[in-house]
């Protein structure tokens, strides 16, 4: 039962999440990333180092060194919801991969006690390493944002190939039931032919039959004040609902792909 | 499996629907007159006679004289008043109110009405009959004068029985349905037979049975009534459609309820003079239809079996009847009016659930009730819907569609709990499986319950200040002397003070609603009521007077959440980690943690130290008073106090709350309900019956947080107190698992009245196929871990922001109030401020 006490660092945990995975699921989300999107959503998610973060005007440290044993504690309180719904534990960051004893561990504690598992994650981590979790994640929701690696380097800070390589053979292993998600990001990736060239590669991959389309928000705006930063994205306003619904019936047409909007 | 196979497709809406909705909400509802002075008529020309008899004979003059009226386009028909959604008034429970209130009653923030200059002087001369005769007028006699005391010092309010009559019961509608009125009275002939004049209980039991006869006579007459003016109509009208439908319902009034149903359509008109009639003999609110699902399906069953009826008119006149249950309507008291806000009148109906032998029986009409309230989108009737392991999940989709489009129903109710709470309290097991919702939450056995489910609400803060006082209120000493709280040394001590509190308020409690009880038996019998509840018939006597075969009295104790925050709090910073002293926490409380006090305690405050005064020899006039008042005011707000009082309310901030899922706490929280529901068991009504408790407050929590001074959990006086068994407002953070695992720790089988919990989602949470697969999995895990009942508001905020900016437009607008739905735009601006603040769960 080692693998109870291993160390990690988390930034927050989400419980009753509905839209990331199946059923009603406590989402633990890891601290740290490999990659620096303008439009993230949850910056302070991307260091791993703690910070603090003024919040309705408080300061707030974000950032906890915790274990798998004590993250598990909190997991197991829903643990009736997810006999009903199906659902269960979900990674999601950051970056899991960042800390891959902790995230392995994790999703193993939750398999061993009969739990869903699901993690969001970008595939940005030496191949290695994401298979040894593999054996232990239901659901792998895979972020890809970009086909081109220049503009995914210019968004993201990261070209895209070793993600697109990973996410070929995360499919191939046939060990987990692989979800393409996008976020639709007006400015990078918003065109029908650069949703269409994301949703031609995922049908291509082994057995992936769905992708998501996650319109940009603007909810994680106020993080970046509270944390001294400056928000790129200031002007850009969300896609409509016709807009996505456009993006969608594109996505589909090309790959045949069942296709959502939302998570 | 279940004991059916369902039909539960879906049918839609006739234009008939929208039209019977516009027309009932074309104005503001009215008062009429026509009751009260057909009631005092009769009255005048019985002064000699039994009470029962006297009952009789009125409830037969009212239904031989009031006017009628059918309404454009009605199938079902029955009014109450003229105007559509009016009221009438019940001068023999108490008057005084509504002539205090006739200039304001038009225009107060809490269900409004209409009343024209006519009607006050036709009430105004009848009310000068009724001085010294209500049954309030008498269960003021019958109490203790402590017991009023209490009441005048807001521990508790029996006001809902004092003021108006009991309804709060399901009677036996399967019974009229199937032998009609006809069948009753042949019974109570029998009895009568059986009867000997020597026997030493003839005088009252010949009475009773007589009035029995004379009522059921009564409503055969006024639906006979009904038979000829829709004739008369029939006769005039042009349009060859309705013509007929005139026609038949002429047809349907000559033969139903005087004698049993034929088919599904008489059914329904029966089930409607049975539902509308027990609203005009007494002002009892919650007249509950209960399981009408179960009732109404082997009338449904045989007329589409045979081919008479096809799915979509059942559908149309189920419809007819859910906008009828809103035509329906009652006038409270200024107060109550806020209480119970949103003109509801609590007429649950159920659908779902097990039959005597444990069997799921959810059929066609179960899908088609929760159709029917999609199609009206109104507060009436107040739907539940029964859970257990062997409901269909399709059905609990389906309801949760309901609750989706954000109308605040269906409730639901698990049975799990429900079932062995009932069989614990003396039902036995296959009653137990038949129960129904009376008003909001309140279970029981349909037609063999006097329940006395909204008996009183017990503010469960109001004892705490009284350990702070040592039983003094506003400088009266009240309440027991528990000793001087600073003089505490361990928490046992404290918490054994609260609950000396609260025993001794309880028992006042129990003393003025027996008071009432008797008065009610004595005054106000209910003989057209009492023939469809057993065994009052065959025991030849009223509800009122002990005839159901189960008798209980159900008073609601509200602000748990509070006080397990508030004993919490002291528990931890006094005793424990001893970072305030009692002293401080005491001040804290008075000077409302330094936030500045209302006006009301300010004056009180200040007659408290003029008394003082006074008593110590001085002389105190008006000058004094003026400098008195301003020394409490800058004390009370003197930089000092206010630092100090901040500096309290961040260390009562970091204090666990209940409602966030920690063990310890939440078992606290279940002690401290114990302290309300454990003593009350041990109390007995005038009827034979126990008294059994409930946890939620209506809409109470709010008027009733107004009357309550600061609290130990950092509640500023005057402010709401936390909403049935929920969380304080704001102060579950963990979300809806979290909250819901919280309450589910509490002991939800001995509150058998009912316990109330209430979640407020954001539409995009139920969004979706998955959204509604989630929703009905939310529900059923809380249920697994053994929660009584369920409720939802789906809404956003800012559609409620703008309903508060924009009344006009959000006329319809229906949102989940503890325990019933109401109009929002028709709630007071607090209670409405309320509902917004609640935490809003999922997204």
């Amino acid at each position: 039962m080692d693998y109870m006490k291993t160390k990690g660092r988390i930034f927050d945990i989400q419980r009753f999440s509905i839209h990331d995975g199946k059923g009603i699921r406590t989402i633990v989300f890891l601290k740290g990333c490999v990659l620096r999107c303008r439009w993230c959503c949850n910056p302070e998610s991307q260091e791993y180092d703690i910070q603090t973060m003024t919040v309705q005007g408080k300061e707030k440290v974000i950032g906890e060194d915790t274990t798998v044993e004590a993250v598990m504690e909190i997991v197991e309180k829903d643990r009736p919801y997810y006999r009903r719904s199906g659902g269960g534990l979900t990674l999601s960051g950051g970056e899991s991969l960042c800390q891959p004893d902790f995230a392995g561990a994790l999703l193993k504690a939750a398999k061993e006690r009969g739990m869903n598992t699901a993690m969001e994650s970008m595939g940005c981590a030496p191949y290695e390493v994401i298979e040894g979790i593999l054996p232990y994640l239901d659901q792998y929701l895979m972020d890809i944002k970009h086909t081109d690696p220049g503009k995914h380097k210019e968004f993201t800070g990261r070209t895209n190939e070793l993600m697109l390589e990973n996410a070929g053979k995360i499919a191939d292993s046939g060990m987990t039931d692989l979800v393409i998600r996008v976020p639709v990001i007006p400015g990078f990736n918003d065109r029908a032919d650069e949703i269409e060239a994301i949703a031609k590669f995922a049908a291509g991959l082994n057995g992936v039959k769905k992708m998501h389309l996650l319109p940009y928000h603007r909810l994680g705006q106020d993080k970046y004040d509270g944390l001294g930063r400056e928000y790129l994205m200031k002007d850009v306003l969300p896609p409509t609902n016709e807009y996505m619904q456009m993006l969608q019936a594109s996505a589909v047409r090309v790959s045949g792909l069942d296709c959502q909007i939302g998570g | 499996m279940g004991l059916y196979t369902y039909n539960s497709e879906r049918i839609p809406k006739t234009g008939r629907i929208d039209r019977l909705i516009d027309h009932l909400f074309e104005k503001l509802p009215e008062i009429e007159s026509a009751r009260a002075v057909l009631l005092t008529e009769s009255y005048k020309a019985t002064e000699n006679e039994p009470i029962i008899i006297r009952r009789a004979k009125a409830f037969e003059h009212i239904l031989k004289n009031i006017p009628i009226i059918i309404r454009d386009e009605e199938l079902i028909v029955g009014s109450t008043t003229i105007a559509p959604r009016g009221c009438q008034t019940y001068p023999e429970f108490s008057y005084e109110w509504l002539e205090a209130e006739f200039e304001t009653v038009a225009t107060r923030a809490a269900d409004p009405f209409y009343i024209s200059e006519e009607a006050k002087q036709d009430l105004r001369e009848v009310h000068r009959y009724w001085k010294g005769k209500t049954t309030s007028e008498l269960a003021t006699a019958y109490m203790a004068p402590e017991a009023i005391r209490a009441i005048d010092h807001n521990i508790f309010t029996p006001g809902n029985y004092f003021y108006n009559g009991v309804g709060h019961v399901t009677v036996q509608y399967e019974k009229v349905l199937a032998v009609g009125y006809e069948g009753i009275i042949a019974e109570a002939e029998a009895e009568l037979a059986r009867c000997s004049v020597g026997d030493g209980d003839y005088a009252k039991r010949s009475h009773f049975l007589g009035a029995v006869i004379i009522s059921c006579k009564a409503a055969i007459t006024y639906a006979g009534r009904y038979a000829r003016l829709a004739g008369e109509e029939a006769d005039k009208c042009r349009d060859p459609q309705r013509k007929a439908e005139l026609l038949k319902i002429a047809e349907n009034c000559s033969r139903v309820p005087a004698r049993g149903a034929s088919g599904f359509y008489e059914a329904c008109q029966s089930f409607w003079f049975v539902q509308q009639l027990l609203q005009i003999e007494s002002s009892g609110h919650s007249i509950s239809p209960g399981r009408f699902d179960q009732y109404m399906y082997p009338y449904y069953r045989k007329d589409i079996d045979e081919g008479r009826l096809t799915r979509e008119f059942a559908q149309e006149l189920m419809d007819c009847i859910w906008v009828k249950l809103n035509d329906l309507n009652k006038c409270r008291d200024a107060a109550s009016a806020e209480g119970f806000a949103g003109y509801s009148l609590f007429q649950n109906l159920i659908a779902g659930g097990q039959n005597r032998e444990g069997i799921d029986v959810t059929n066609d009409l179960s899908f088609m009730c929760i159709q029917a309230s999609m199609h009206v989108m109104l507060p009436q009737p107040s739907f539940s819907v029964r859970v257990w392991n062997g409901t269909p999940h399709e059905f609990l989709v389906r309801a949760a569609e309901l609750t989706r489009t954000g109308v605040g129903l269906p409730a639901y109710y698990n049975d799990e709990v429900i079932i062995p709470s009932l069989v614990s309290r003396g039902l036995t097991l296959a009653e137990a499986r038949e129960y129904n919702i009376i008003g909001c939450v309140e279970p029981q056995k349909a037609g063999k319950t006097e329940g006395w489910h909204d008996a009183a609400f017990f503010n469960m803060c109001r004892p705490l200040e009284l350990v702070f006082s040592n039983g003094a209120d506003n400088g009266e000493q009240i309440s027991i002397q528990t000793g001087n709280v600073e003089e505490m040394k361990t928490f046992e001590e404290f918490y054994d003070a609260y609950k000396a509190q609260m025993n001794y308020n309880i028992s006042l409690l129990v003393n003025a609603d027996n008071a009432i009880d008797v008065a009610h038996a004595e005054r106000c019998p209910l003989p057209f009521l009492s023939c469809m509840v057993d065994d009052c018939v065959k025991r030849g006597k009223s509800v009122q007077e002990g005839g159901a075969v189960y008798n209980f009295t159900g008073p609601q104790g509200f602000g748990v959440a509070n006080m397990a925050d508030s004993l919490y709090a002291v528990k931890k910073l006094v005793f424990e980690e001893k970072k305030v002293s009692m002293a401080d926490y005491k001040e804290a409380l008075l000077t409302n943690y330094g936030k500045g006090l209302d006006p009301v305690t300010l004056s009180e405050m200040t007659v408290q130290i003029a008394e003082g005064l006074r008593a110590s020899g001085a002389e105190v006039g008006e000058k004094e008073i003026a400098v008195i008042l301003q020394s409490v005011k800058e004390a009370s707000e003197s930089p000092e106090v206010r630092a100090k009082g901040e500096k309290l309310l961040e260390m009562i901030e970091e204090v666990p709350k209940f409602g966030n899922d920690i063990p310890e706490v939440d078992a606290f929280a279940r002690d401290v309900a114990y302290t309300y529901t454990r003593p009350l068991e041990t109390f007995r009504n005038p009827r034979g019956g126990m008294y059994q408790a409930g946890l939620y407050p209506v809409s109470a929590n709010v008027p009733l947080g107004a009357q309550t001074g600061a609290t130990p959990d950092g509640r500023l006086a005057r402010t709401p107190v936390a909403d049935g068994v929920s969380p304080s407002a704001g102060k579950d953070v963990n979300g809806p698992t979290a909250a819901a695992n919280s309450v589910s720790r509490l002991d939800h089988y001995i509150a058998s009245n009912g316990t109330l919990f209430n979640q407020k989602f954001h539409p995009s949470a139920l969004s979706g196929r998955d959204g509604l697969e989630n929703f009905v999995a939310l529900i059923r895990a809380y249920f697994d871990q053994k929660g009584s009942h369920m409720q939802f508001n789906v809404v956003s905020r800012e559609t409620l922001l703008d309903a508060q900016k924009n009344p006009d437009k959000y006329k319809h607008l229906v949102v989940r109030v503890a325990g019933y739905s109401a109009l929002f735009t028709t709630l007071s601006r607090s209670l409405q401020d309320d509902i917004i603040n609640r935490t809003e769960q999922g997204f």
